[in-house]
């Protein structure tokens, strides 16, 4: 069955590239939510616009995507979430943004507005700012229950959020969470800025996926124009983005070991971690690799003296991580932390289309480089590693497999890369022009959404990080754990807030 | 894990040599801490990191700062887990709306003297966030600021010599007995 069967359809925009986009109506809306609720497709994103509404699908083996649009009659269109889950917190968003209210949702809370901004829904129809009220917490009730608040400053150096915990001594009943305090009005900065600038922003929306972000971006604007992209600058594309696979991996499987109170382990990735935060500056100029792709190619050339650097590190790699494993596998008091805790039920990870080691960890075995796939990955040899467990040592296992395969595909760059240029002329004005674009990060799918005007500047972007489908699964991971037991749960999700709410 | 140790041992420390404080650093701090606050806090400071609105960038450089090249508890600095234990307030982002009680509370919370250091291009003036309808765009907006460490993010060596300069500038002039 393909993708958009039963689903009828008014018109397809031509201008949408490289995956159709449909109109709907509200039989075509009601009909994939239908879909969603047989597990048959899988949502991949949810978003406003001016009046419309855009739905991201793709089929569960995650090769073919489709948006479909509702056009929202009366500023209303009917509730995805009410009838599966994933799409609630996106609507709750929808509503703050751009005042499109999801008729029938089970959960009308604000989400990313906190009542501090001087307006209400900046991204649509705007208006005076909503009146202060109190949140009000999903409840629980039964005998000698408390409640635990934390954040949104937490004890430590991460981002700012606030978890509700109910709790019956030291096991969790109930975890919410509750997020938007990072939000920096993204997409409505996005609107207007040209292509460069854009990409700018894009960068920093979670600066920890910096490359993924702005790769995501930028091939969703390519395949809004048609450009191609010299062969040079796409390997080195992929080359920006594993490195960062690598450091980001490193750093969290020692985060992962120091939240069990485990600190050899952090001490020794961090090493690693710093000598690939090295090379990606001794190679593109700037430790975390901002601001290097750019529409159309990339800012700067691999640096003469890259190629040796990136052998260099590779070869420490080789020297040294294999002991670490060693040690991560052998230690008994490591493990009795991380086996069994914090476990995502297949079923819920293939409910939220939860990609990137979480997903993978829960047997779902997707990879956006795999499927749908891009270049240069359609042409390199790598596998995507898929566990059952779900719990925090298998995502700690899926980082460490997926650490070898980031070495084997720098190799295969390194082996293949092609001289030439690094980046191609944009046309200055055409028709306006649409694009979508999905690329795996290292927590996971980025997708990006964007819609050009004739002068080739950006007229609506949506970024939606892998977290809006995981921090879901984080609350249901901790239920019956320990609250102890949260912060070792929470560092193997390693969520971004940042990205999450923009 | 025995070997893992003993070659650490062996190998000797990646710990790299300590860079000079950045003179810019020390002009801004010239002019902010008084003479008692400075003789009280002596060379050992607190450090409480509050991000306002981040992208994270900045929360990574500043983790880097304990890794085993930086090591930053050599110099006296220790990061805490409360306000409330801190002398130092490292203030990332451009400090979003959502955000301005948290980091007013968390200023509020941490008990004199203190100090507070906008770390990255967005907690100086919004950086590329500035002109957001949710962002206010500068923690000086909201608290007041002693030391500006600029960069986007800043890397581990530039925040290390804004940071050193703050310590010798706290430092300096303390009772000789």
């Amino acid at each position: 069955m393909a993708l958009l069967d039963g689903i009828p359809c008014s018109s397809a925009v031509t201008s949408h590239r490289p995956w159709p986009r449909v109109v709907v109506d509200a039989d075509g809306w009601q009909k994939a939510i239908d879909r969603l609720v047989a597990n048959e497709i899988v949502l991949l994103g949810l978003w406003g616009d001016a009046d419309v509404v855009h739905m991201a699908l793709a089929c569960p083996e995650g090769d073919a995507i489709a948006v479909i649009s509702l056009e929202c009659r009366g500023g209303t269109f009917p509730s995805v979430g009410a009838r599966h889950a994933p799409a609630r917190r996106l609507e709750r968003a929808i509503s703050d943004l751009f005042g499109l209210e999801a008729a029938g949702t089970p959960d009308d809370r604000p989400w990313l507005d906190h009542q501090r901004w001087d307006c209400a829904h900046p991204l649509g129809k705007g208006g005076r700012p909503k009146q202060a009220i109190p949140y009000r917490f999903l409840p629980s009730e039964g005998e000698g229950l408390h409640q635990v608040a934390v954040g949104p400053v937490h004890a430590g150096i991460i981002e700012p959020g606030h978890f509700r915990f109910a709790a019956n001594g030291e096991f969790v009943v109930r975890l919410e969470g509750r997020l938007g305090y990072v939000h920096k009005g993204i997409e409505a900065l996005m609107s207007g800025a040209t292509l460069d600038g854009a990409a700018r922003l894009a960068c920093r929306t979670s600066g920890d996926s910096a490359v993924a972000y702005s790769y995501a971006f930028v091939s969703a604007v390519e395949s809004a124009l048609q450009i191609e992209v010299p062969a040079r600058a796409v390997y080195l594309r992929a080359l920006a983005a594993e490195l960062e696979r690598l450091g980001n991996h490193f750093g969290d499987i020692g985060a992962i070991c120091n939240d069990a109170s485990f600190a050899l382990m952090h001490a020794q990735t961090g090493i690693l971690r710093e000598r690939c935060l090295r090379v990606a500056e001794t190679c593109f100029g700037h430790r975390l690799m901002m601001d290097l792709i750019l529409p159309g190619g990339l800012a700067r050339d691999l640096a003469v003296d890259g190629h040796a650097a990136v052998t260099g590190l590779l070869a420490e790699i080789d020297r040294a991580f294999p002991r670490l494993i060693e040690l991560y596998d052998k230690t008994a008091s490591l493990q009795d932390r991380t086996v069994g805790t914090g476990v995502v039920k297949p079923a819920y990870a293939r409910l939220f289309g939860a990609g990137g080691y979480v997903g993978r960890a829960s047997g779902r075995p997707l990879d956006a480089r795999r499927s749908p796939g891009y270049a240069p990955y359609r042409d390199l040899s790598f596998e995507v590693p898929t566990l059952q467990e779900g719990d925090v040592n298998a995502r700690v296992w899926i980082r460490i497999r997926e650490v070898e395969q980031s070495v084997q595909l720098i190799r295969q760059i390194l082996a293949q890369l092609p001289a030439g240029a690094i980046r191609a002329a944009l046309p200055s004005s055409g028709e306006p022009a649409e694009g979508l674009a999905l690329v795996e990060a290292f927590r996971g799918d980025v997708l990006v959404w964007v819609r050009l005007d004739e002068d080739r500047r950006i007229a609506r972007c949506h970024l939606r990080d892998a977290s809006w489908f995981q921090w879901p699964l984080v609350e249901a991971a901790i239920e019956g754990n320990i609250i102890a037991d949260f912060p070792l749960c929470n560092k193997s999700f390693n969520c971004s807030y940042s990205g999450h709410d923009l | 894990m025995r070997r893992t140790l003993l070659q650490s041992i062996v190998r000797g420390p990646l710990t790299e040599a300590t860079p000079e404080p950045d003179e810019a650093a020390l002009a801004e701090l010239a002019c902010s801490v008084d003479h008692a606050a400075r003789t009280r806090l002596g060379r050992s400071l607190a450090i409480r990191q509050v991000d306002a609105g981040s992208c994270n960038g900045c929360e990574l450089e500043i983790h880097a700062l304990n890794n085993a090249f930086y090591d930053i508890e050599r110099f006296g600095f220790r990061f805490v887990a409360s306000p409330r234990h801190a002398d130092v307030l490292l203030v990332t982002g451009p400090v979003t709306k959502n955000m301005r009680e948290a980091l007013n509370r968390a200023y509020n919370a941490a008990p004199d003297p203190k100090w507070v250091v906008a770390v990255g291009g967005c907690a100086r003036d919004g950086g590329l966030f500035a002109g957001s309808y949710a962002c206010l765009g500068g923690v000086s907006q909201v608290i007041p600021v002693d030391l500006h460490i600029p960069g986007c993010p800043p890397s581990p060596t530039q925040l290390l010599k804004g940071l050193l300069a703050l310590l010798q500038h706290a430092g300096a002039n303390l009772p000789s007995s």
